[in-house]
């Protein structure tokens, strides 16, 4: 037995001024300071009283139309989805209190994997807690000492963390630069495993990747494929696969990783894979062994929305219709949009500062509309933008209803 | 590779991000000295790698601070 056991805590006596260890964060506080001393309502703070649909809710009192859920079919509302939620809560309890390799893989969560096996295509699917997890699960595991990870600069946080928490060699390329990809490619030391990590959509600006280019160079060089899909899945692709099945390289593609918190509409992350030997990395990734699995419900809603995702040609049409004319008509009141066309249903609205952003938010706000104010470091170049994601449920009058809304606003702020 | 040769070319290389004019010596900073951010690294590196036809990976990156280290990483990553 330790002695601490049995004798009080005594604080250790060191030498000097203590250190704040949250000084670190003294600019972030001042930047934030500054912010609201300008008199807007905190944009990181705001609280949704009332969800009355996937595309309403009562924000801070006010009746306000949702830009910006990632929301993108749907599919939280809908009635099979809700009724195989409140099913599974009843019958299975409301959490598995365990890890997926002990107690907490029920049958919800196989029938999950199974659903995600058959949108996909793939031979094995497996399932995480969140899509956070499932980018810092694989990537961490897969490259090991000695592996290269090839990745876009403007990549997910989740994608950064997991190559820091692995011990690869991280090698950046700049966004969506084909021949960038190709030469760090051309210089990895023969006999060294290299997996490239790409995106389908990059959710800050709505740009989309060539990944049809470059899936073909990773396999001419010998190197494993991760596409993470999270902003396509369910509207991108004849089947809702995403961008490497619209651009017919779905089968070059080693890893598929895709989140429940988009298109599905619940939470939750995944991986599929046809890798004859994926199966092991139930028991070698670690942030899928060391937490607890989904709770039933969430995996019998996941279940219920995947299939019926695959049946979703009308809504994937209408989406698209929409995103096209939002982005269009954005345009032409005279906005700085992150793409020349819509590429996907995320619409990036560029801001000249964090200032006019907050600004321009607050009056978008104001307006009962509700988008991300999204901003250093989280965006490329530093640049603020208010992002825009659409969703199938959205009205053809509510798009025109939106553009009156950024209209107004962008007059009174100055920004058009 | 000849050091020499190395810290002339790196020189070139580093100029048009060398905004402030600073003097470069072996223990000139690049966070500190030159304020280089991160996308300014990344490029600079970029050229780096495309001049010596090497990679500089971000582990590699994280241990060096002073633009002598650079020159002495790439000398080394030459040779290979």
């Amino acid at each position: 037995m330790s002695e601490g056991v049995s004798q009080a805590d005594r604080p250790a006596v060191r030498e000097g001024a203590a250190v704040d260890l949250f000084d670190k964060f003294d600019e972030t506080i001042r930047m934030r300071e500054r912010l609201l001393a300008s008199g807007v309502e905190d944009p990181f703070s705001l609280v949704m009283e009332k969800v009355l649909s996937p595309t309403r809710a009562i924000c801070n009192g006010r009746d306000t139309i949702l830009l910006g859920t990632y929301n993108y079919m749907g599919m939280t509302f809908d009635p099979d989805v809700v009724s195989a939620g409140q099913r599974a809560l009843a019958d299975f309890g409301s959490g598995t209190t365990g890890s997926r390799v002990l107690n907490g893989t029920y049958q919800g969560h196989r029938d999950v994997e199974q659903a995600l096996c058959e949108f996909y295509g793939m031979d094995h699917a497996m399932v995480f807690s969140t899509g956070y997890q499932a980018n810092l699960g694989i990537i961490s595991t897969i490259a090991g000492k000695g592996d290269y990870v090839v990745l876009d600069i403007d990549s997910h946080a989740s994608i950064w963390d997991g190559c820091a928490l692995g011990n690869a060699e991280i090698v950046p390329f700049k966004h969506n630069d084909v021949e960038a990809l190709e030469k760090r490619l051309r210089r990895i030391p023969a006999g060294a495993g290299v997996l490239v990590v790409l995106e389908g959509v990059y959710s800050m600006m709505g740009d989309v990747a060539p990944l049809n280019e470059m899936v073909a160079i990773a396999k001419r060089h010998g190197a494993m494929v991760l596409v993470d899909e999270a902003h396509s899945m369910g509207f991108i692709g004849e089947r809702g696969r995403g961008v490497a099945e619209a651009q017919g390289v779905i089968g070059g593609v080693d890893f598929i990783i895709g989140t429940f918190s988009k298109s599905v509409g619940t939470v939750g992350g995944f991986c599929v894979s046809n890798h004859p030997k994926f199966e092991i990395m139930r028991l070698v990734c670690r942030p899928y062994v060391f937490t607890a699995s989904l709770p039933p419900s969430v995996v019998a809603t996941a279940a219920t929305s995947i299939r019926k995702l695959m049946q979703a040609e009308d809504k994937r049409a209408h989406l698209w219709r929409n995103s096209q004319r939002l982005h269009q008509g954005l345009r032409e009141l005279g906005f700085t949009l992150g793409t020349e066309e819509a590429q996907s249903a995320i619409v990036a609205v560029i801001m000249p500062d964090l200032e006019t952003g907050a600004a321009m938010w607050e009056a978008l706000l104001g307006e009962g509309l509700y988008v991300n104010l999204a901003r250093p470091p989280a965006t490329p170049q530093n640049m603020t933008l208010l992002r825009c994601s659409l969703c199938a449920e959205h009205s053809d009058e509510e798009v025109s209803t939106i553009l009156g809304m950024f209209e107004r606003a962008g007059r009174a702020t100055g920004i058009i | 590779m000849d050091r020499d040769v190395v810290d002339s070319q790196i020189r070139t290389l580093i100029e048009p991000f060398n905004k402030k004019h600073v003097e470069i010596t072996d223990g000139t900073t690049f966070a500190g000295d030159l304020e280089f951010d991160s996308l300014t690294v990344m490029d600079f590196v970029a050229a780096i790698e495309d001049e010596f036809d090497i990679i500089i990976s971000m582990n590699q990156q994280a241990e060096i601070e002073t633009y002598g280290q650079l020159v002495d990483t790439v000398c080394r990553l030459s040779q290979g």
